[in-house]
């Protein structure tokens, strides 16, 4: 058994194709998520496999969903967040062989295969179609809602998962060597010039805020409503091992990474794996969760024309998304109750929900708009989840609480301004992302 | 500041050959006239394979931005934090951007916008690299 990337046709990534044909044909019905970890500790129990295995066993059983039903499955098999095996390092065959292994070891330890779930849940009996969406959830979730619209499957599990190792964000392999090839030396990527991951971000926030007057500590706001609805989701890294508030002071005095980017610009990379169950709305209608409606996806393929976007690739992107999302959800922004698009840095939420025109945003509005009430009690919440700022990398749980809020199950993230009945989330950039409309209704 | 060295590869092979004589060049789509940095095996925009040649540029740009770097993964330069990570715009094309260090410019006192011209800097391993300085 090999599993296939998804197909481009999956993804919707130019305007003017209409509503998505399955609006409302598709749903989410369970959601599972293991715990939390900043590195793996070196057991079976914590690998990347492990949290897996338990995020698809709980999203099955948050679904009511008999296991020998499921006969679909869509993960992103990268998993790293930046930890890469060194290939000096020994493989722990004690680890490897606490499971049953593919043909490389390091599946479910620094990478993930549909074959490694599968030989490990041997109550998975009927999966018979199985697909990549690699990149982050936002891929997964796009391919995993196009395959049940598509009949390729009816019960279909999607899944994201990170590993997380030893060692300081991107420093081992190539920031290391002493010799590099010509190709990485003047690529977009880290480079001889030394850019940290934050770095393009970093630039285009400067551009932006010299275009329209603005400054970093305009973030304030924002970053402390991200750590307060992060510290409400009880799934998340900050809720379960650091539940500390982040106050303006504490953001405003961080050390830079790359200025005007702070450290807690970016998110902090953590071990951790998140599942969704995605049913046919016809199916969903038994199940024992509320159903969330996919009313539509679009993804964003922009790329800029030299090493690093500029701020007007950036807007011209943002903006086609944004239409894209509305197009395909047969929607207008104003019907949009919340948003939860993605935050993996701090500096580039802006772009996402002025693209979108949420609440009725230009491009420049948003730093103004995070000094009014951004709250989930208030009546344009910005990112209940807390996103990945609030809760750690994952890339999913702006996901998991766009169901969670719409099912009626945020718990102390419920909104209580607006009343949830679509949400947009997804990610991760602003140019190169996947987004997804749900809906209370499939209407 | 010393970069890590630079093994040239076929693609990049008279990029880094030319910034040896020190002269800087840029691929060139014969096809369709575009000009795109960083190289890449066909045209980006029409992408044709066949028809990419280098053109030699000016040596003169505009700092489109930049940023302070406290934290870079680089371990070679690490020593050297902070400094300045600058992004500059080739007056032939605006379009075509290259990294820089600024040398000689302090730390976070980069003239948007300014002018640069090129200079060639030896990486660790003695291959020459295109660096940028503040002119006027």
């Amino acid at each position: 058994m090999t599993t296939p990337n998804a197909p481009a046709s999956f993804y919707h990534t130019t305007e003017g194709t209409g509503v998505w044909p399955h609006k409302g044909k598709v749903a989410a019905v369970g959601i599972g998520h293991s715990p939390t970890s900043r590195r793996w500790d070196g057991t079976p129990e914590n690998t990347v496999g492990a949290n897996s295995i338990l995020a698809l066993r709980k999203a099955i059983e948050d679904a009511g969903v008999p296991p020998d039903q499921i006969d679909g499955l869509v993960i992103d098999p990268v998993t790293t967040t930046g930890a890469h095996w060194d290939a000096n390092d020994p493989i722990p065959m004690d680890v490897v062989n606490h499971y049953n292994p593919t043909d490389d070891p390091l599946d479910g330890i620094a990478k993930l295969s549909c074959e490694w779930l599968l030989k490990n849940m041997p109550e998975l009996t009927n999966v018979k179609f199985t697909m990549y969406g690699t990149g982050c959830m936002s891929h997964a979730i796009v391919v995993g809602a196009q395959a049940v619209g598509e009949g390729l499957t009816n019960n279909c599990l999607v899944l994201k998962s990170w590993h997380n190792l030893e060692g300081r964000y991107n420093q081992a392999g190539l920031s290391a060597a002493e010799d590099v090839s010509g190709t990485y030396a003047v690529g977009p990527g880290r480079t001889i010039w030394g850019p940290p991951g934050c770095f393009g971000t970093a630039l285009q926030f400067a551009e932006y805020c010299r275009k329209y007057g603005k400054s970093h500590d305009m973030m304030a706001p924002f970053m402390e409503n991200s750590r307060r609805n992060g510290l409400l989701f009880p799934e998340g890294y900050w809720a379960q091992h650091r539940p500390e508030q982040l106050t303006a002071e504490d953001y405003l005095a961080a050390r830079w990474i790359a200025k005007p980017a702070s450290l807690f610009d970016n998110d902090i990379p953590i071990m951790v794996s998140g599942a969704y169950l995605f049913t046919t709305a016809e199916r969903a209608k038994d199940m024992k969760q509320k159903p969330v409606y996919i009313l539509g996806h679009a993804s964003s393929r922009g790329t800029a024309r030299s090493l690093t976007p500029t701020l007007d690739e950036i807007q011209v992107e943002t903006g086609s998304t944004g239409r894209k999302i509305l197009e395909a959800a047969g929607i207008t922004a104003d019907d949009i109750s919340f948003e939860n698009m993605y935050d993996g840095f701090a500096l580039f939420h802006q772009f996402h929900i002025e693209g979108l025109g949420y609440r009725g945003m230009k491009f420049g509005d948003a730093l103004d708009f995070y000094q009014t009430d951004i709250s989930i009690e208030g009546p344009s919440p910005i990112l209940p989840s807390g996103g990945n700022i609030g809760s750690g990398r994952s890339r999913f749980w702006m996901h998991t609480d766009s169901i969670q809020q719409i099912q009626g199950r945020a718990g102390a993230r419920a909104l209580t301004g607006v009343k949830p009945e679509i949400a947009v989330s997804g990610g991760p950039m602003p140019m190169g992302g996947n987004f997804t409309v749900w809906g209370a209704s499939p209407d | 500041m010393v970069k890590q060295g630079v093994i040239p590869d076929e693609l990049t092979k008279p990029f880094y050959d030319a910034a040896n004589e020190e002269k800087l060049v840029v691929q060139n789509c014969k096809s369709c006239g575009l000009l795109q940095h960083p190289p890449a095996a066909a045209c980006r925009k029409c992408g044709s394979g066949d028809n990419m040649e280098w053109k030699g540029m000016s040596g003169k740009a505009k700092i489109y931005n930049y940023t302070v770097v406290y934290d870079t993964p680089i371990r070679m330069l690490q020593e050297d934090q902070p400094f300045n990570l600058a992004v500059v715009m080739l007056d032939e094309d605006p379009g075509i951007q290259m990294y820089s260090h600024l040398p000689g410019t302090p730390v976070d006192q980069v003239p948007v916008g300014g002018s640069v011209e090129v200079v060639f800097e030896a990486t660790a391993n003695g291959q020459k690299v295109p660096e940028w300085r503040v002119v006027g």
